[in-house]
């Protein structure tokens, strides 16, 4: 099915299922222990052997020498996998270092090895028995230095490194008011509770992988392509995910390693990466530097806008695209964007919850609200005034640097107009509900006890992506609808929502619906990531269902256009037949995926959000505790409340923890990060969240699909550690540009402690 | 991990005696800290001694008036003594900042004193460390040294003790008790448990080899006004920063120990009688000679700031 038109009346409007708070279908066996999570799949194939990683010990050099002896002969070691001994290995499409490392080493803890035991304690042991000689390398690990000598990267996910539109340099020259800072964000972790696990059966040439992983089709090409073997040859379950985060996007170690130690050993394999691995042999999101320049009329109409980032990678990686939001959330005339690529020895960065924009609102979301104390007007008054339609700076994409490209020009619409925009209503919503006419604007001036107290505001903003995505759904004759998609449950609720869809489209419900996800035997999805998944996945299944409701009209004698499918019966005209006589013996099964024209391209497509934050500082440590949140977002229909809130809390909470306590550290001799593990690396626990508040505005999107749905699982991060910072600063009077906002960077600018 | 033997000690000499034949041998007791560095390979004794069957989890009074808390006493269980509670609020409190409800349940007062350094260079046996492995460098100095200590520190090593219930101890007065191989028990001031790092960092305390803490004993309450003062970068389940134990008495005289600032809970009772001259001075005296790292100095002013704090709490408390 195409959906090139904007969307009509269509069965989900009835809004029977779909728009309901649902508990998720899969929580009883979440909350028991009974999910079946990658590691624990003891069942499913007999004899399974362990392995354990070896990560390399320096950030990049060559290994001179790996002495395997000892391993080789302690107890219970079956095989030990090298690069050496691993045969030839490609590296897939969507990774930017090899997966399994040596004799070169390109980032510390790359895997160089997996020991495979009887026993996991074996396993382990005998790991620490390898001795590895290293030639060290020198390296570039300091992005304010490496950023001297940066490049445009190649244009991808965030667009072309450049945009301009109208005469910047000029306006901000003749602009009365004018700003500019410099903002950092660091290096952060997904630091998911689950960590990367895998386990690995060959049967002849035939690998199965039991996994954890959000984007199946993306991750059985990349392992194909690694092993060199035919796609068709390798299979990947992953039903349950215990968090992803973007850190399971792709093929991982765990996975590479499992299949290649499983074929050494010539028995099943599992792996789970170590905990004290996460941080360095997977991806993580990239530091930024960020300038924002803002120049605007007396007014607060502004005139000139520029945002500039810089990030680093490894040779062959990507950008941390921090500029994408700055292009289109506020209007003004003249305006420039540039994304710097510099070269870093660092394991590779690659996308985090809301890339881009996570990190890029952090930046500007801070300089409108200095912007905002500049012109002496409110932070709100001031974005409402500089709110738009259109989208103020679209670039086009550079057309393909290959001649052969047979891709059709795309045509480009500068300015297009947003398919939904209330960014106004939502600051409004929220200012009334949070009592932001209780907050202070002089800084420093409230106090409650020791705490100094402050207010901050963000507005939210996430771009809105819509991905192709297939489904099969069977009907059986007891009237059960069951939907295979290789779509990814990461936390999220995509069981939920897919069952949801299919009990609104066939007529049946919740529970005569059965959702099977994560099996790369099923129609291929647009996976989880960019927070396309829960729109498009269930468009997916729109898809099919539509087929099978035709299916089902002509077997039982409908006029499908006029059919009414509800209570598990088919109805028209004084005629109802049960839905299930359709299915006959053997089952009615249809297959279709959602793919998408240039709406996409014709509208601009986002989501939208205002963050307020209550924060209190205590006045002689300097230590932040947030008291109160509040999200108000307009993110198209929310397919089920319950678990968009969940969404939308859960990213909340990220936010506090970028604001306040989330870096990882970079050893700049070493070139590694050094708070490799989840007590140095420290991300919010409960005490650390308040209360915490969402309200979605009622809306609809006929743009974006035949869901009339858009993503909130990114939205609800955009922004919140800027209104953070902001409250902050409404506290006590300090700014910081340097996240995160811990407490040494604002002692020293306290009041004197009476 | 090296794979280990183990056996269950009946008595503190028979868990003594055993540790003497076994010069590899590790006592474990709730096992929060030691299992974890096994898991990762940073200690690696050959035999376990498990001495939870010692008999040691009593809380009684002494004959002087204090409290003898036994070696094996969980964390959870001395927080919530009642004479704890009453008497000792400043250790209570101490307890309750430290870790997780979970931890504390299992983590005893023993194996807390006897915790070792957070500092990740330690916990990396990729990175040179002269704590694990003597002579092989300190990879904190010069790279990441935010956690690190300022004071009481050495070319060779700049880690802190991370307990927080021995700051408290050490505001208290505590002593430790021991028995050794030999049968023989001694008492060990607390200020003298630990050692400074100097050259040979990887000796934390001055217990001897098979030497088994049977229990710590606290003198005789002394009044005045408790207070545990625990700076970290998230809510809960962190680190110390900065930690402030302070006793202050209604005349503004009284003790205060630091930890996240040193090797060992760091007080210096000279200092103590410029108290009642405020937080200023007395900080001075009481971090003389302190030796920062640019990333940690502004632990300094931070303990300045908390000293001050804690002692305007104390004043508006007599109110
Ligand atoms: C995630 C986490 C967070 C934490 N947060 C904090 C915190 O915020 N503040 C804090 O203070 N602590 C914290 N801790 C540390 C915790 O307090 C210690 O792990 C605990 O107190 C150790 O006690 P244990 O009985 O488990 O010791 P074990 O791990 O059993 O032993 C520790 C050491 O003591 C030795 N030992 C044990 N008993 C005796 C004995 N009777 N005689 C001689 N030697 C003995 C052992 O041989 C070993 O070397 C945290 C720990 C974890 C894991
Ligand atoms: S500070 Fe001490 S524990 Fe840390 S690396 Fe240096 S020597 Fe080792």
């Amino acid at each position: 099915m195409k959906f090139d038109m904007p969307a009509t009346t269509n069965p989900i409007d009835q809004l029977k299922v779909i728009g309901k708070a649902t508990e998720r279908i899969d929580g009883p066996l979440k909350t028991t222990g009974t999910a079946p999570y990658a590691y624990e799949r003891h069942d499913v194939a007999v004899n399974q052997a362990y392995g354990y990683i070896v990560g390399a010990a320096v950030a990049k050099g060559r290994i001179e020498s790996m002495d395997l002896t000892a391993a080789k002969a302690a107890p219970g070691v079956i095989a030990i996998v090298t690069a050496e001994n691993a045969g030839q290995l490609d590296k897939g499409n969507l990774n930017t270092a090899k997966l399994l490392g040596g004799p070169a080493v390109d980032h510390y803890h790359q895997a160089i090895a997996l020991v495979v035991a009887e026993t996991f304690e074996q396993a382990r042991s005998a790991a620490h028995l390898i001795h590895v000689d290293y030639e060290r390398a020198k390296g570039a690990f300091d992005l304010a230095i490496a950023k001297n000598s940066s490049t445009p990267p190649k244009p991808g996910f965030g667009g072309p490194p450049d945009s301009a539109v109208g005469d910047f340099v000029g306006a901000f020259e003749s602009a009365p008011f004018q700003f500019d800072a410099t903002y950092t964000t660091p290096d952060q972790s997904h630091a998911m509770m689950e960590p990367h696990a895998s386990i690995a059966a060959w049967n002849g040439d035939k690998l199965t992988v039991w996994t954890s992983n959000q984007m199946i089709a993306w991750s059985v090409g990349d392992m194909a392509k690694t092993l060199g073997i035919p796609k068709e040859n390798v299979r990947l379950i992953s039903p349950y995910v215990g968090g992803g985060f973007g850190g399971k996007l792709f093929l991982r170690a765990d996975a590479l390693l499992a299949a290649l130690g499983a074929r050494a050993a010539n028995r099943p394999v599992k792996v789970a990466l170590q905990r004290a691995l996460m941080m360095n042999n997977t991806t993580h999101r990239p530091a930024t530097i960020q300038r924002l320049r803002l120049g605007a009329t007396k007014e607060g109409k502004l005139t000139a806008i520029a945002h500039e980032s810089w990030s680093g990678d490894l040779p062959g990686g990507s950008p941390e695209t921090a500029v994408s939001q700055t292009r289109l959330l506020y209007a003004g005339a003249n305006r420039m964007t540039a994304m710097r690529l510099a070269v870093l020895d660092l394991p590779e960065g690659n996308a985090m919850r809301a890339p881009g924009e996570a990190p890029g609102m952090m930046a500007l979301e801070i300089a409108m609200d200095e912007m905002a104390e500049k012109l002496g007007l409110d932070p709100i008054e001031f974005r409402i005034l500089n709110d738009t339609q259109v989208a103020p700076d679209n670039p086009a994409k550079p057309p393909s640097s290959d001649p052969q490209s047979k891709a059709p020009e795309e045509k480009h619409y500068p300015h297009p107009p947003f398919s939904q925009r209330r960014l106004t209503e939502c600051f409004r919503t929220g200012a009334e509900r949070f009592g932001w006419n209780k907050r202070n604007p002089v800084p420093g001036k409230s106090r409650e006890g020791h705490w100094l107290m402050g207010i901050g505001v963000a507005a939210a903003f996430r771009n809105n992506l819509v991905m192709k995505s297939a489904a099969r759904v069977r009907l059986d004759n007891k009237g059960v609808v069951t939907v295979e998609t290789d779509m990814t449950d990461i936390g999220t609720g995509s069981y939920t929502i897919i069952a949801q869809t299919a009990a609104e489209m066939m007529g049946v419900a919740l529970h005569q619906v059965v959702v099977r996800l994560g099996d790369s035997d099923f129609p291929v999805s647009c996976g989880s990531g960019g927070q396309w998944g829960g729109n498009s996945s269930t468009s997916g299944v729109y898809a099919a269902c539509m087929k099978l409701r035709e299916a089902v009209a002509q077997k039982l004698g409908f006029d499908s256009t006029k059919a009414v499918f509800a209570d598990g019966q088919v109805r028209d005209g004084g005629r109802s037949t049960p839905l299930a006589q359709a299915a006959g013996e053997s089952g009615l099964v249809m297959e279709d995926a959602m793919e998408y024209g240039d709406l996409d391209k014709k509208y601009q497509q986002s989501t939208f959000g205002a963050h307020f934050v209550e924060v209190a500082v205590h006045a002689s440590t300097g230590e932040t505790r947030v008291r109160r949140m509040l999200a108000v977002c307009a993110a198209g229909r929310i397919l089920n409340p319950k678990s968009a809130r969940s969404q939308v809390i859960g990213a909340m909470t990220m936010g506090m923890g970028a604001a306040l306590m989330e870096e990882l550290t970079v050893d700049k001799r070493h070139g590694f990060f050094v708070n490799h593990d989840l007590a140095g690396y420290e991300v919010p626990v409960h005490a650390d969240v308040p209360h915490q508040e969402v309200i979605f505005l009622d809306e609809t999107d006929p743009i974006s699909s035949p869901m009339k749905a858009k993503g909130v699982g990114e939205l609800g991060i955009c922004g919140v550690a800027a209104a953070i910072a902001n409250a902050i600063y409404n506290a006590t009077g300090v700014r910081v540009r340097d996240y995160p906002i811990t407490l040494d960077k604002l002692i020293d600018r306290l009041p004197e402690v009476a | 991990m090296r794979p280990f033997t183990f056996e269950r000690a009946k008595t503190p000499a028979d868990a003594a005696a055993a540790a003497a034949r076994h010069p590899d041998a590790k006592f474990i007791a709730g096992g929060t800290n030691l299992l974890d560095l096994m898991k990762l390979q940073i200690e690696t004794p050959a035999h376990l001694i498990d001495v939870n069957g010692l008999g040691l989890e009593k809380i009684e009074a002494t004959q002087e008036g204090g409290l003898r808390i036994g070696a094996l006493v969980r964390n959870a269980d001395l927080a919530a003594h009642h004479r704890v509670r009453r008497d000792y609020g400043v250790l209570s409190r101490a307890l309750v900042a430290g870790a997780s409800g979970q931890l504390r349940n299992m983590a005893t007062t023993a194996g807390n004193l006897l915790q070792r350094t957070r500092c990740p260079y330690f916990y990396d046996t990729n990175q040179p460390c002269n704590k694990r492995l003597p002579g092989s460098g300190c990879g904190a100095i010069g790279g990441f040294s935010r956690p690190h200590a300022v004071i009481g520190v050495s070319d060779a090593c700049i880690a802190t003790h991370p307990s927080d219930m021995a700051v408290a101890m050490r505001v208290l007065d505590a002593t430790v008790e021991t028995i050794n191989p030999d049968g023989s028990a001694r008492k060990i001031p607390i200020a003298k448990l630990h050692c400074l790092p100097g050259d040979t960092p990887h000796i934390e305390t001055v217990l001897m080899p098979g030497e088994l803490i049977t229990g710590v004993t606290l003198p005789k309450p002394v009044g005045g006004k408790h207070i545990y003062h625990k700076v970290r970068d998230r809510s809960s389940f962190a680190f110390a920063l900065v930690s402030v134990a302070a006793i202050v008495q209604p005349d503004g005289t009284g003790r205060v120990a630091l930890g996240g600032v040193a090797p060992k809970p760091w007080r210096v009772e000279e200092a103590e009688a410029e108290l009642p001259r405020g937080a200023k001075v007395f900080t001075a005296r009481l971090l003389a000679g302190a030796r920062p790292t640019p990333e940690n100095a502004f632990k300094l002013r931070l303990v300045e700031r908390i000293v001050a704090s804690v002692l305007a709490e104390a004043k508006g408390a007599q109110v």
